[in-house]
């Protein structure tokens, strides 16, 4: 769904992430929900961020967008936007005047229930011209009703639903809404918590298809948030897998499903069952994945793991490089044993997928 | 229509099984619906629309459908949860009890798992509680090391062991996936001869997923359950069930066996949802081989229900229902574009954007690909959910 494949970090930056850490809950009991995560996301870009629940990857987000709500404390780190004017906006030191106008404006967010994040008391209308009062307020009455016109018709819904409340609405038609609203202010980044979960494989297929093309004509980058990688593998240019609060790879979308560097990455992949071929016993991943109240020692997958070597339940793997421009985080990939060959397998080459 | 005759008799068997629920309906009228009695005049839900199917022991059939295809409830009707309108449900060749306390008997035979395991076990209760209800309540143990022998031997049954490892926690204890064990080894500990799964692993991790649907397939094998498994992944459906039946708006489209049905669909909704689904090995751009919602299920079209989205819809499908033809071994498909009987006329107006596919029916090929891969894309308007987007809730959950 590309134009440019990118995390070959050639791109043009847009939103850094740099050792962001959130835990819920101060003092010893705290809970670390998200562990120096690192994440570029560049223009054009969709990256996609895949993780079980539980794994940190909605924390992240909502810790990146300052929306984390108390008990969630953000104990480090730096997330900065590069709008494009040269400037660059550290979104945690940001006050709150300096967010306000960057929200939505620039960074807006699609959730997955919008049965909830529509307010089921208003029109729909109401809601989609709000947000265009509050960030232009020099817009009309009349403009903000035609924009409101607008931007359902770039979703695929006819102005007459404008006067609908949410209830009124398919659950496809919600989704969609939200995707308008997220879109009023044209914003540079689009983050996408589930977008497409809650809805019918049939209608999920026809959103994600009418964001690429919104992407195509506005240009806008999307960090894609869902457990399914089956399906980020498809729509996503490079993907990030998180594991119990920290990245544990980051590959461009091909290389990472032919070629996945990370044993939890090797076994997720291994958790669909494919539509074609032969039929095959596969085994998923053994155990569950870990209560983040009590993470195992070292690398945090290494109880699940048939890879692991001692120094795994010892030491923390960090993100490092494993090979071209991938990264990834186990200790049998930096010189520790062998690789193994299930991880050595060879990248595919690296040929930008066709835009229709 | 039926699934394909197999070899041994089948545990339990659906004729013609329908289930309509009255929309505004008076307190009176639901319990005569409850009563399995026809519904008074008003509208109804066509939640499900003369199915007949086949459990065979060892074999798991999947249903699969969209939200609103009617699934759940079938599932509810097989467990006799819920009375049908029409239609009649065989237990190894008997006609199933109706009696509120014949019930008993019929549900030593037929158990259920429901799709939310934080949901389908008490959490004031632990796990050897929560055992030891079918125990008692079909009268097939003793309180005591009588009972506790079976509940073990329950646990071992879904590779929870050591047992008394397990038994004394509580639901808020355990993860997802052995909360879900749980509530298969409470199905399965009255030796039961049908299971019937309610999309028993889309609420737990990716990753232990695959766990839950080995351990159906080794019941399948080992203790020779005939396992009714509903989804709507069909990709799932595909690495388990031997068989499988694609729904559509309360009806069968198609049915057969589970590889066939996935890399040669025959009914035009098995091929679109085939086109929809994810599938990391596809490499060309997805064609979406159809457009819009579900019809209503108060007010579902005439003829067959899947010709309002369907690209091959011709004059004949508005008119009649489709029978089942035969799409290849035991595969059937409720389709008029497989009857060689019926001139291929098409519709007499063509869609506006005119990306009607041609006319002789061309089947994608085992990637659900068309050939003429370009033709369809989406036009502006024609693919939307219909003005009155909200379906009526047939009790089924996302």
């Amino acid at each position: 769904m590309s134009a440019a494949v990118s995390a070959t970090g050639q791109g043009e930056r847009l939103l850094e992430i740099r050792g962001l850490c959130v835990d819920y809950g101060q003092g010893p009991a705290a809970v670390h929900a998200v562990t120096d995560a690192d994440l570029v996301l560049d223009r054009g870009e969709v990256l996609g961020l895949a993780g079980e629940s539980g794994s940190g990857k909605s924390t992240l987000v909502m810790a990146a967008t300052r929306l984390l709500r108390p008990p969630g404390v953000i104990t480090g780190g730096e997330v900065r936007l590069y709008p494009g004017d040269g400037s660059a906006v550290d979104l945690l030191e940001a006050g709150y005047a300096a967010l306000r106008v960057l929200r939505w404006s620039q960074v807006s967010l699609v959730l997955q229930s919008a049965m909830n994040a529509l307010n089921p008391v208003m029109t729909i209308r109401t809601q989609l011209t709000d947000a265009l009062a509050a960030h232009l307020p020099h817009m009309s009455g009349k403009q903000r009703r035609a924009r409101a016109v607008e931007l359902l018709a770039m979703v695929g819904i006819s102005g007459d639903r404008l006067a609908s409340h949410p209830h009124e609405l398919s659950g496809g038609m919600r989704q969609r809404v939200m995707i308008a609203m997220a879109l009023a202010l044209q914003p540079q980044v689009v983050i996408m918590d589930e977008p497409t979960t809650a809805l019918d494989v049939v209608t999920q297929r026809e959103i994600l298809e009418e964001l690429k093309d919104l992407r195509d004509r506005f240009g806008f980058s999307i960090l894609f948030i869902t457990h399914d990688l089956s399906l980020l593998i498809e729509i996503a240019d490079s993907i990030a897998v998180m594991y119990a609060g920290r990245l544990v790879e980051r590959a461009p979308a091909n290389a990472l499903f032919r070629a996945p560097r990370h044993p939890y990455t090797l076994g997720l992949l291994g958790s669909f069952p494919p539509l074609h071929g032969p039929r095959v016993a596969m085994t998923g991943i053994p155990g569950s994945p870990p209560d983040l109240r009590m993470l195992p020692s070292g690398c945090a997958f290494h109880p699940r793991c048939r890879f692991a070597v001692d120094r795994c339940s010892v030491d923390a793997p960090p993100l490092d490089a494993a090979g071209g421009s991938r990264l990834a985080a186990c200790w049998r990939l930096h010189g520790d044993g062998p690789v193994p060959p299930e991880l050595a397998v060879p990248e595919p080459d690296l040929v930008t997928r066709s835009t229709p | 229509m039926t699934t394909p005759v197999l070899d041994a008799p089948p545990v339990l068997e659906a004729r013609g099984l329908t289930k309509h629920f009255a929309v505004h309906g008076t307190v009176a009228a639901g319990r005569r619906l409850l009563r399995g009695r026809a519904a008074g005049p008003g509208p109804v839900v066509h939640a499900v629309d003369d199915v007949s199917l086949r459990l065979m022991p060892a074999h798991v059939t999947a249903v699969v459908g969209e939200s609103g295809s009617g699934k759940s409830t079938l599932a509810r009707l097989l467990a006799r949860l819920i009375m049908p309108t029409a239609g009649d449900l065989l237990l190894g060749g008997e006609p199933a009890p109706a009696g509120q306390r014949r019930r008993i008997g019929y549900a030593k035979t037929v158990q259920m798992v429901l799709q939310d395991p934080f949901a389908s076990l008490n959490p004031v209760h632990d796990v050897h509680y929560h055992l030891s209800r079918p125990f008692m309540v079909h009268g097939l143990a003793k309180p005591g090391a009588d009972l506790d022998d079976k509940i073990a031997a329950a646990l071992e049954r879904v590779a929870l062991a050591p047992a008394d490892a397990f038994w004394h926690k509580y639901p808020h204890e355990l993860s997802g996936g052995q909360r879900q064990r749980v509530a298969i080894a409470r199905a399965i500990a009255v030796q039961p001869r049908v299971l019937i799964a309610d999309e028993p692993v889309s609420m737990l991790d990716v990753s232990i997923r695959l766990g839950l649907l080995n351990l159906l397939g080794d019941l399948r094998d080992r203790e020779h359950l005939a396992i009714l498994y509903i989804t709507h992944d069909i990709a799932s459906a595909r690495y388990l069930a031997d068989q499988i039946v694609v729904m559509y708006a309360g009806q069968v489209v198609e049915s057969g066996p589970a590889v066939q049905v996935t890399d040669s669909p025959a009914h035009p909704y098995t091929q679109l949802l085939l086109s929809a689904a994810p599938d990391p090995e596809r490499t060309t751009p997805v064609t979406l081989l159809g457009r819009g919602a579900p019809p209503s299920a108060v007010a579902p079209p005439s003829g067959c229900r899947f010709r309002t989205r369907c690209p091959h819809a011709m004059a004949i499908c508005a008119e009649q229902v489709p029978p089942a033809f035969p799409a290849g071994p035991a595969h059937v498909s409720s389709c008029w574009l497989l009857d060689a009987d019926v001139p291929r006329r098409r519709s007499a107006d063509p869609d506006a954007d005119g990306h009607r596919p041609d006319a002789d029916g061309h089947r994608p090929d085992a990637d659900g690909h068309r050939p003429d891969a370009d033709g369809h894309r989406p036009d502006a308007d024609g693919h939307r959910p219909d003005a009155d987007g909200d379906r009526p809730d047939l009790g089924e959950e996302k």
